[in-house]
């Protein structure tokens, strides 16, 4: 009885102690807040979005101020891929790569008309939106986004960050270029028997 | 015209009186036609004694019910004069014409996309491959039997390779050396460059260039959309200076009309794409700084380039991608006050260029990282068909705003900085000067500002008002009966040009008499610039490259299309 007593009194003077110094949270929220507040973007600058992406970079509405203007150009090193301008068919595979070499947790911006789906482009070179190869979080539209829209882009993915909204997309994600080694998937050719035929230069 | 008959004189002389057709188009633009096999011999001549020194444009065109389908399109640009001449072939399927990279380096490139476009053949050019689509592609897309929206999909990245050319071993990597892979996603490569360097410790035996990563078809995309609807594609190729490519375009197509706009509409576009020149040499020396290290100087640029982002907003809505100019004039007017705070802009970038003088030109690190090195001499540049800052850097005086004026240019007092060396330093020199001198014209072109209209008012190329549409039924008619057939250019072809921020941007039309253009051929000035690049760089450090890069100011939305 007298032990039970002695317990609580110590946990008493422990709660008044750590209320002087400590707050309680969960391990997870806390982790949210350091990866919300510093995200450090890869600045994947394609075209004219890349531009717009220098603006909110610059020093007018300076990303600094939600924690993420370290832009990293090595992807071991960048937590959100900003994809900015149009993605080709060409430029596909190095996207792809460079996903791939991100290291969790990752996310994906994709900034404009042509990263969300090609855009004005319906065109024979140019792939029809980013996420038809890797998995995107938040699209922000416009052609350019205005900076603002960019700014807000990044604060939704704060807040899914924070909310730890579930981000289903990304579940079975697998490169569309290499499964199992170097085979390449049917949903790539398949569509298009083009590839097959006729000398390639 | 008296140059255009001697010449006919000369070349009849010559070549006998069979194998060429003069003609002059009612737009004024000369014409040679001839056969395939008289090209080569024709463009020697035309460049050794009738002073065609330029080759600006190489580029094909596709007429599939013709019984040779295709046409090969030579652009030749004389300094003396500034005369321009167009040299056509007709080629069959499979059937190839002499190469002209043996007549101007410049030709290399622009073959090598005509071949890709078109599948046109060029004997004895001697890297004919693909340059813009991917490695896996198949077909020529600009061909008028190739769907615009028929996609090929690519599945992986080509390995370090360089082009043949004859002293050098092709495609075989020398294990004495280190190759080495920068971009396209590279800090410095702007996101879309690829450069392939074989090392001998930092220094560069060869290098080579992958281009084609943004290729977003602009020229596919023209032939299928509109005249007016073409103008917002025009924004995206040139995206740092977005209003001079409207500009050049609307410039175009409104010569094929035979119109002329507006005085207060001349001015405008003055005004706009001067503005485009100051931030587009923003960028261009801020990246730059960046490239070589010097992070600040990108922050303090940027702040004049959103003030003009300001006065665009202000003047239309968009920041970057402005379509402020329409076929015949403006898309509107502008609002109240929008000219004082041009004035106001200027004072503030007066100082501001004088600030970036200091930072960047008079730095000492950046003076020895930029003097001397890699240098293109003035012969050398003209053979690449470099235009613009670059080819003034080099100790040419052309800028098209002198040499062949328009809106007004040959009224405005502004001087043409010119460099001598031809080095990466005179290059951003010429480019602060450049900035200066804009200033000089929109203060000119602000305090003379036309009163009238700012467009004309043909009911056949413009659109009525909104007022007039939603007021009367005339204005209503007018609009239905514009939307509905379109504009239509009449049947014709037209080459045209003016000096962009990076040089000289031309457009070659043909109008099939329809709403959509039949061709439009763009003529960007870096593709010209960039090919140099592996020739520029040989022999010079790594971070040399890097820093020539920054100086050719290539904007890959030009570059790849």
């Amino acid at each position: 009885m007298s032990e039970e007593k002695n317990n609580s009194a110590t946990d008493a003077a422990t709660h008044e102690l750590a209320k002087s110094f400590a707050f309680t949270t969960k391990i997870d929220a806390i982790a949210a807040w350091g990866q919300r507040n510093a995200l450090w973007p890869l600045p994947y600058g394609t075209a004219c979005c890349g531009i717009e992406l220098m603006s909110v970079m610059g020093p007018k509405y300076d990303l600094a101020r939600f924690g993420a203007e370290v832009v990293r150009f090595s992807p071991r090193q960048a937590d959100l891929l900003l994809v900015a301008g149009t993605i080709t068919e060409k430029m596909a595979p190095i996207l792809v790569r460079i996903y791939q070499q991100m290291l969790e947790p990752k996310f994906v911006i994709s900034m404009g008309a042509c990263a969300s789906s090609g855009g004005f482009y319906r065109a024979y070179h140019v792939l029809q939106g980013c996420d038809k190869v890797i998995p995107v979080d938040v699209y922000v539209p416009g052609c350019p986004p205005t900076p603002e829209a960019v700014l807000d882009g990044v604060m939704s993915l704060q807040k899914m960050i924070k909310d730890r909204t579930p981000r289903p997309w990304r579940d079975n994600w697998q490169s569309p270029f290499e499964i199992n080694g170097n085979t390449v998937p049917n949903s790539l050719t398949s569509s298009n028997t083009y590839i097959s035929k006729g000398p390639r230069i | 015209m008296n140059h255009f008959i001697t010449l006919q004189a000369d070349l009849v002389s010559k070549f006998g009186a069979n194998v060429f057709t003069f003609s002059t188009s009612p737009v004024g633009d000369h014409v040679i036609d001839t056969n395939k096999e008289s090209v080569p011999a024709l463009l020697k001549y035309l460049k050794e004694y009738a002073g065609f020194n330029f080759l600006m444009d190489v580029c094909g065109a596709d007429y599939p019910t013709r019984a040779k389908r295709f046409d090969v399109v030579y652009h030749l640009f004389s300094t003396t004069g500034s005369r321009r001449l167009r040299v056509k072939a007709q080629l069959s399927e499979g059937e190839s014409v002499g190469t002209a990279t043996v007549i101007w380096k410049s030709a290399d490139w622009f073959e090598r996309e005509a071949f890709d476009m078109f599948g046109i053949l060029f004997a004895g050019h001697p890297n004919l491959r693909k340059i813009l689509t991917h490695h896996q592609f198949v077909g020529h897309p600009l061909r008028k039997d190739y769907e615009a929206d028929k996609q090929q999909h690519c599945n992986s990245v080509t390995p370090i390779r360089f082009d043949n050319t004859p002293e050098q071993s092709g495609d075989q990597l020398d294990s004495k050396y280190m190759a080495i892979n920068i971009g396209p996603s590279h800090p410095a490569m702007h996101g879309t460059l690829r450069v392939m360097a074989e090392l001998d410790g930092e220094t560069i035996v060869r290098a080579g260039c992958e281009i084609g990563f943004l290729h977003r078809c602009f020229e596919k995309m023209a032939e299928t959309h509109p005249y007016n609807q073409v103008i917002p594609y025009t924004d995206r190729l040139n995206y740092c200076s977005a209003p001079m490519n409207n500009v050049g375009y609307c410039k175009t197509v409104e010569k094929l009309l035979g119109i002329e706009i507006p005085q207060r509409a001349q001015a405008m576009r003055v005004i706009l794409c001067e503005l485009s020149r100051i931030i587009d040499h923003t960028v261009s020396v801020g990246t730059g700084g960046v490239d070589l290290g010097a992070l600040t100087a990108f922050f303090h640029l940027f702040t004049y380039r959103e003030k003009v982002y300001n006065l665009f907003e202000k003047l239309c809505g968009a920041r970057l991608t402005v379509s402020m100019t329409r076929v015949g004039g403006m898309a509107q007017d502008a609002p109240d006050g929008w000219f004082t705070d041009v004035l106001k802009f200027c004072d503030e970038m007066s100082d501001g260029v004088e600030e970036i003088n200091k930072l960047m030109i008079g730095n000492k690190i950046f003076m020895k990282r930029t003097e001397g090195v890699c240098p293109v001499s003035a012969t050398e540049a003209i053979d690449w068909g470099y235009t613009g800052p670059l080819l003034r850097a080099s100790g040419v005086n052309l800028d098209l705003r002198r040499a062949d004026p328009y809106y007004g240019y040959e009224k405005l007092d502004f001087d043409i900085p010119v460099g001598t060396k031809g080095d990466i330093y005179d290059r951003y020199l010429v480019r602060i000067e450049e900035m200066r001198q804009s200033i000089r014209i929109i203060r000119q072109v602000c305090k003379n500002m036309p009163t009238g209209d700012y467009t004309v008012r043909d009911k056949s190329i413009v659109l009525p008002e909104k007022k007039d549409v939603y007021g009367n039924i005339e204005g209503l008619m007018n609009h239905f009966m514009l939307v509905i057939k379109g504009l239509r250019p009449p049947v014709g072809e037209i080459y045209d040009a003016t000096e962009a921020a990076n040089g000289e941007l031309g457009f070659y039309l043909v109008s099939d008499g329809s709403a959509n253009p039949y061709r439009l051929k763009v003529r960007p000035p870096c593709f010209a610039i960039y090919q140099s690049f592996p020739t520029v760089v040989k022999g010079a450090m790594l971070a040399d490259a890097i820093a020539t890069v920054a100086s050719m100011n290539v904007i890959a939305g030009e570059l790849d299309r």
